[in-house]
């Protein structure tokens, strides 16, 4: 039944699998844990009660979707052990030390001052607790930090030396922690965290003004999330091309599966569109191409020549098809996220952004579009890396956990069937959550339970800012 | 060479202090979730749930931390006990995600369903501390190494001494439970919770002297380092000062006292896991690997101690800070949430 499915296939298969529900969440946590600092900030600032609102409806999503993710990363961080544990072993003293310092310089900020964060308002002031918000969202920022140093040191590793036992070890900790990818792809991150979060903080606004356009809480999440998309999307477009080049640079192979460039071209290199990647065959059929443009993008010259798969050892080869469409996926809801942007810019000149249905219909179909391209450009640069976990260096084959297949295909069930169980329910919850419109006097997490307060509440404390 | 020895022994006593915060920490969390099929009672299931809501986040990170400090600092022995542990390792994950989400999740869902994750936050709690225990058995009798590999079953880690240490860190769990909800809680839940004290106190004691009396007769090493001359002078006093506390701790009982039980409690803890040190020292897997085969490049070790010598003293300061903020009593009707 499981034939051809040993044990690195299944324990790919399960990295892929929990990395897959894993990533969306903090790509989620870390955008909305700045927006939630944002509202905050601008209630101290302005008194405006509909901050407040509006801080209190986020954070209770806040508080599912980071556990969540909590929960889900600590998964991530014991499969190293589990599946891949001569990874561990080999590359243990070199992306070890990052993931620790993840843990004490991320982690425990989070933990430590989310629990004030979500009860706390009433217990420790204003100022305080919004530090407290603001720790929270450094946190997060900070463990991108070095999830994203480690992860680009698997792909473009540097600093390293091995030893006599095969380890990795550091000869230079500043060149693996700033290794050649690494500052292009926390930029990239952050940017699409930021996006995604935008892109949902817009489709609730759009979904409440399509049912009543006068609601002051999603016409302010609606602007500000319109705005992300208009500044943003853009600034993540131009990222993008520069993690590109740098990709080229080093990592071409991995450009070849990306762009389908399964034959070297002498002068100009076409733009594979479209297409269906044959990887036995070695040629991309029914491909709609632009001459020469593919070297205009990745050379910036018409002519330049390019270098395709046939100049790599067929078994160094990537799985070209999943990496060319994934990454068309992605760029396709980049270019997406540009368009809603541009409009809703247009709607604000025009003064529609509140009325046009159109606009709110859009943004609404969008929601997903932020996660759905997180989980895009994740596929494309981790299958574009193989057959190698760190690249060039230590094979996949080669990283795997000495485990039988039927331990690695019973937790591998076990995992799906809990966390579809788990996190479909979670979803669920979101949803609901978001359904409802943010109201006057909306409470933190806990809702219909009387919060512990010594005599003012946050809404009664922001009116009478408000009003004094 | 002296350099590294001494850096070795940093580590371990940094993994090892790492590991029993987070025994004492979640411990008394995941003892929550054990007693909860004890407390039917809606209200006082939101009283226990709103008494750590605010902090076992932070508690579980402890976790990640003795996870993923290992992988740092003995790479080699994070190598060969994990997939030695392989099953007990996903069923606590497992366990953990149940727990984990359920904190959240009840609040979200009318009262049929909120049972549900009631049982989530039980049996994960429960789940996730047998398999705990089940991998400290499985350590303590060792395991099968050949090369920088595991060379054993998948079924290796499940003996009796397994399952004896999966049971005894329940009963330990749940009584740091219990005697937390003793110092957080009052009126009827505080009565319920300190008659459990009790009981859960002499389980404790004679799981402890289960487990002491099985664990000589794993190794002969264990037997030389407990009971030979001149060792015994050195680990005599452990037994000794856990029947001290054990009158402590049932004198606090007997005064009814709010906080004593469960800081005496937690001697307690901390006096079991001094004797595992003193069992398990110098090998970090038994009997086959030791600290220093298994410990990271210098540099690496070197690198990590700056994070650890400024950043835990800063965490262990604002997570006191956060159990200060959510202080005293936890009221019916008036928590967290």
């Amino acid at each position: 039944m499981f034939e051809g499915w040993d044990a690195v296939v299944l324990a790919r298969a399960q990295f892929a699998f929990t990395m897959s529900f894993h990533i969306v969440f903090p790509a989620f946590s870390i955008g909305l844990a700045s927006y939630l600092a944002v509202l905050e900030a601008l209630w101290l600032w302005t008194g405006r009660e509909v901050f407040i609102n509006l801080f209190n409806y986020w954070l209770k999503i806040f508080a599912v979707a980071f556990g969540m993710g909590v929960v889900s990363g600590i998964v991530m961080s014991y499969q190293f052990g589990t599946n891949w544990s001569v990874f561990s072993d080999k590359t243990g003293p070199v992306i070890g030390p990052l993931m620790a310092y993840e843990v004490l310089t991320a982690f425990f900020l989070e933990a430590g001052f989310l629990g004030v964060m979500l009860f706390g308002l009433e217990r420790v002031g204003h100022r305080l607790h919004f530090i407290a918000t603001l720790m929270v969202a450094v946190g997060t920022l900070i463990s991108a930090f070095w999830i994203l140093s480690a992860n680009s040191w698997m792909q473009t590793p540097a600093g390293y030396a091995v030893n006599a036992d095969g380890q990795f070890v550091a000869a230079d900790w500043l060149k693996v922690i700033f290794n050649p990818s690494f500052p292009y792809r926390l930029v990239h991150m952050v940017l699409a965290a930021y996006l995604t979060t935008a892109l949902v903080v817009g489709a609730v606004g759009a979904f409440h003004l399509l049912r009543d356009r006068h609601l002051a809480g999603p016409r302010v999440m609606f602007s500000m999330a319109m705005w992300m998309a208009t500044l943003v999307a853009p600034i993540q477009i131009v990222a993008g091309d520069q993690h590109g080049l740098n990709t080229l640079e080093h990592q071409p192979v991995k450009i070849m599966a990306m762009e389908g460039h399964f034959e070297s071209h002498k002068d100009g290199a076409p733009l594979v569109l479209f297409g269906l990647p044959d990887q036995a065959a070695g040629k991309v059929k029914y491909a709609v191409e632009v001459p020469k443009l593919g070297s205009l993008i990745l050379k910036h010259s018409l002519d330049a020549p390019l270098a395709g798969l046939d100049t790599v050892p067929r078994k160094d080869w990537p799985p070209v098809p999943i990496a060319f469409w994934s990454f068309r996926i992605m760029v396709g809801m980049g270019f997406l996220m540009m368009g809603l942007g541009l409009l809703s810019l247009w709607a604000r000149w025009r003064g529609t952004l509140y009325h046009s249905r159109l606009l709110h219909m859009f943004a609404l179909a969008m929601a997903p579009s932020g996660f759905i391209a997180v989980l895009a450009g994740w596929v494309t640069t981790e299958t574009g890396r193989q057959p190698f976990t760190v690249y060039g260096l230590l094979r996949t084959v080669d990283a795997a956990s000495p485990l039988a297949a039927p331990a690695v295909a019973s937790s591998l069930i076990a995992f799906i069937i809990v966390y579809f169980a788990v996190f479909s329910a979670g979803v669920i919850y979101l949803l609901r959550l978001m359904a409802a419109p943010p109201h006057h006097g909306e409470r933190g997490p806990g809702g219909d339970v009387p919060a512990r307060a010594a005599g003012i509440t946050p809404a009664a404390g922001a009116t009478a800012r408000g009003t004094a | 060479m002296t350099g590294a020895i001494d850096l070795a022994t940093v580590w371990a006593f940094i993994i090892a202090f790492a590991v029993f915060v987070y025994v004492v920490m979640d411990g008394f969390d995941l003892g929550l979730g054990i007693l909860f099929p004890l407390f039917p009672k809606k209200e006082d299931r939101d009283v226990i749930m709103n008494s750590v809501a605010p902090v076992w986040d932070g508690n579980e990170t402890w976790l990640v931390l003795g996870g993923g400090g290992l992988m740092a600092a003995f790479p080699l022995a994070y190598a060969v006990l994990m997939p030695a542990l392989y099953t007990p390792m996903i069923a606590m994950l497992i366990g953990l995600i149940f727990r984990g989400v359920a904190f959240e999740f009840r609040w979200r869902v009318t009262q049929g369903k909120r049972n549900r994750w009631d049982v989530a936050f039980a049996g994960g709690s429960l789940l996730a501390t047998l398999a705990q225990g089940i991998a400290l058995g499985a350590i303590l009798q060792g395991v099968h190494v050949e090369g920088r590999h595991y060379a054993g079953g998948w079924w290796d880690w499940l003996t009796p001494f397994s399952v004896l240490t999966g049971i005894a860190l329940a009963i330990g769990y749940a009584l740091l439970g219990a005697t937390w909800l003793v110092m957080k809680t009052e009126g009827p839940l505080r009565d319920k919770a300190y008659h459990l004290c009790w009981f859960l106190l002499f389980a404790m004691i004679g799981a402890i002297g289960a487990v002491s009396i099985a664990t000589p007769f794993l190794h002969i090493q264990y037997t030389q380092r407990w009971f030979s001359w001149p060792n015994v002078i050195l680990t005599a006093p452990v037994p000794i000062a856990v029947a001290a506390v054990t009158v402590l701790l049932l004198r606090s009982l007997a005064n009814k006292w709010d906080y004593q039980p469960f800081f005496l409690t937690l001697a307690l803890f901390a006096l079991s896991y001094a004797g595992l040190g003193i069992s398990m020292w110098p090998y970090i897997v038994p009997q086959s690997i030791t600290i220093w085969q298994a410990a990271s490049p210098e540099n690496s070790q070197i690198f990590m101690l700056f994070g650890v010598a400024a950043l835990i003293p800063l965490i262990l300061g604002y997570t006191g800070w956060a159990y200060w903020v959510f202080r005293g009593k936890v009221k019916a009707g008036s928590g967290y949430h």
